[in-house]
């Protein structure tokens, strides 16, 4: 537990430190500011379709930092630092992933609360995106992560890890924006699983993913 | 750290598909040390990453007994930190506390440098700050690759304390270097007698 603060609290501490905190949020409030321009001033049109644009915005913005979650580190030996204190990469991936959802995460949440006002949600809707939001960000961070293990040491990691994420988070975005139109709930229980199963899986495949990517 | 061991039994290293030497045996125990040499190119960084741990043994076991410490090319240290600071973070994970940074940063001569940020240290500061870390680990094992690259006269002497005070300890080293290493009777490893037979290599 003691390592996990330890090795969180520095990640976090960098992603603070290289601004990288206020670039999804950044984002998001300049895609939700454009789209009115692109379809038009129409109000009820951007109430119908703005959730499901701000998920596709959310799920674009949780990818920008992507090239500097694993790369840098790697570059730089602290990851074969890490690994020859007996510290198994399942743990730096696991605390690297706390870090980054409490570094966008919560950021982004609070950011869609200007960019629903913008796009004229109405309260119901934007309770779903907020609910929808903190359930799949972690999902997002998790998916993130995982291309950054998988990519890093690639050139042009950045441009692959778009590829790769991006089919990757198709049923997020179905369940996620699905949330908003479904009165049942079904849709967020399935974004809960898929979010879940992301979680559960990217310290175990990112480990190995660091640990085949090393030379 | 008086138990400490290294033992490498007939070990092989395969990278990149090119076998770059096979072999290798060698047994360390407390107080010893061993130095690589060969001509660029030939393992010796491999060597020492395989008795870190980090690369796989293409054949042959590698057995270690203690903590690793390695430097090598790469600082591994956050570079908009003061110096203290990013090693102490290291000296943390190592459970070594606060001291073990200060007596490090005295023994590298960087005690001046403790609030100065790592990128704007030179390259002769870095070798010594990644030395500091070294030291501050507390770990019985040392792996150096080229620990004399850029450093001053001056410096040097700092290093050859450094490795005499840990060899003395009952520490273990095992150092690439081109220049001399005040290490007592080392096993000097030629890795260039331990390359593969041309014969056996060619398809």
């Amino acid at each position: 537990m003691r390592l996990l603060w330890l090795l969180a609290r520095r990640d976090l501490a960098q992603a603070w430190a290289s601004g990288g905190l206020w670039l999804p949020v950044a984002f998001l409030l300049l895609v939700a500011s454009l789209y009115p321009f692109a379809v038009g001033p129409d109000a009820a049109l951007l109430a119908r379709t703005g959730g499901g644009m701000l998920w596709i915005a959310a799920l674009l913005a949780s990818l920008l930092p992507v090239d500097r979650l694993i790369a840098p580190d790697r570059d730089a030996g602290i990851l074969d630092q890490i690994a020859l204190r007996g510290i198994g990469e399942e743990m730096v991936v696991l605390a690297r992933l706390i870090a980054h959802w409490l570094g966008f995460g919560p950021a982004l949440m609070i950011a869609t609360l200007p960019a629903a006002a913008l796009l004229k949600l109405d309260g119901g809707t934007i309770w779903m995106l907020e609910l929808g939001l903190l359930v799949g960000t972690p999902a997002l961070a998790a998916l993130g992560l995982l291309v950054a293990t998988l990519t890093a040491g690639l050139r042009s990691s950045g441009a692959l890890a778009g590829l790769l994420a991006l089919p990757l988070a198709v049923p997020l975005l179905i369940f996620g924006a699905g949330t908003l139109g479904d009165g049942s709930g079904a849709a967020l229980k399935f974004l809960a699983a898929a979010s879940l199963l992301l979680v559960a899986l990217t310290p175990f495949a990112g480990g190995a993913a660091i640990r085949a990517g090393r030379e | 750290m008086s138990d400490a061991a290294l033992r490498l039994t007939d070990v092989a290293c395969l990278r990149g598909g090119r076998m770059l030497f096979r072999g290798v045996s060698l047994t360390l125990g407390p107080g010893e040390s061993a130095l690589l040499t060969g001509p660029n190119g030939v393992g010796k960084s491999s060597l020492l990453r395989l008795c870190a741990g980090l690369l796989p043994a293409f054949a042959g076991t590698v057995d270690r007994r203690g903590g690793i410490a390695l430097t090598d090319e790469r600082l591994a240290l956050d570079m908009d930190l003061p110096l203290a600071t990013a090693l102490a973070f290291w000296a943390q994970l190592d459970r070594a506390g606060p001291d073990a940074v200060s007596a490090a940063l005295d023994a590298m001569a960087l005690t001046r440098f403790a609030d100065v940020p790592v990128r704007m240290l030179s390259t002769g500061q870095r070798k010594r700050a990644m030395l500091a870390r070294v030291i501050a680990s507390h770990a019985p094992i040392w792996l150096l690759d080229e620990p004399g690259n850029g450093l001053d006269s001056a410096s040097t002497d700092l290093l050859g304390a450094a490795v005499a005070t840990h060899l003395a300890s009952g520490g273990i080293v095992v150092a690439a270097s081109h220049q001399p290493l005040p290490m007592t009777t080392p096993l000097t490893l030629a890795l260039a007698d331990y390359l593969p037979d041309a014969m056996e290599d060619s398809p």
